[in-house]
């Protein structure tokens, strides 16, 4: 399935990149295995986005935790800690 | 309620002149939180900042007696002195406009999706989360 995910602030940055199109495997069904698989993929995210302690998401533009479900057309966003105010 | 996150500056007596054109209002509580400093810019992730601060201002008229609200957040080039945020919060009495417009603040520190970068002479820097904005959103908890 499809899937959009993007990136901000620091995140993007290190990664050098803010938007991309995902097609996952059928086994990936959270964010949690979205993020393991993106490692996968591209080695050189693996301090970035697995090693880094604190990474937000958001399914849909509503924060969610690990473990929540994506589906296909999702649009996935991980960040750092917010900063406003 | 007005949500608008926008590049421009706003003006606080403008918008809380529009929150009390309501008679039944008695309060309005505000804030601006403005750049300490050193300059900055604002990042945010355009859709989901509006509708976190939305979610944010629906809450609060669940827990107070709140008659309208107001938050503008810039993103963007900032300079220091210039102004970031405003929240303000129209109500019957000012025990709820205080409560809620703190409320309103402190989610809005925790969950609307902005990230700051600091331009100091020695390099632009992304600024960390804070746990005392963690612990501040923290003791709303119900």
């Amino acid at each position: 399935m499809k899937v959009k995910v993007l990136f901000f602030a620091g995140l993007r940055e290190q990664l050098g990149t803010s938007s991309l199109e995902v097609d996952v495997p059928p086994g990936v069904t959270t964010v949690a295995g979205l993020k393991g698989f993106l490692v996968e993929r591209n080695n050189s995210w693996k301090e970035a986005l697995a090693e880094r302690k604190l990474i937000r998401t958001a399914v849909n533009q509503d924060m969610v935790d690990a473990g929540a479900r994506i589906k296909a057309g999702d649009e996935i966003a991980f960040f750092p800690p917010v900063t406003g105010g | 309620m007005k949500v608008s996150v926008q590049e421009q500056d706003f003006d606080l007596s403008a918008e809380t002149r529009l929150l009390s054109k309501d008679k039944r209002v008695g309060a309005i509580a505000s804030f601006v939180g403005v750049v300490r400093e050193v300059p900055m810019t604002l990042e945010h992730y355009p859709g989901m900042t509006e509708n976190a601060i939305r979610k944010i201002a629906e809450e609060a008229g669940t827990r107070w007696q709140v008659m309208d609200s107001t938050v503008i957040h810039r993103y963007g080039a900032l300079q220091a002195g210039d102004q970031i945020v405003m929240v303000a919060v129209a109500s019957a009495h000012r025990g709820d406009a205080f409560a809620a417009c703190e409320f309103i603040m402190d989610y809005l520190k925790t969950r609307a999706p902005f990230w700051k970068k600091e331009h100091r002479p020695g390099g632009a820097q992304w600024v960390e989360a804070r746990s005392s904005d963690d612990q501040a959103a923290e003791r709303w908890r119900k």
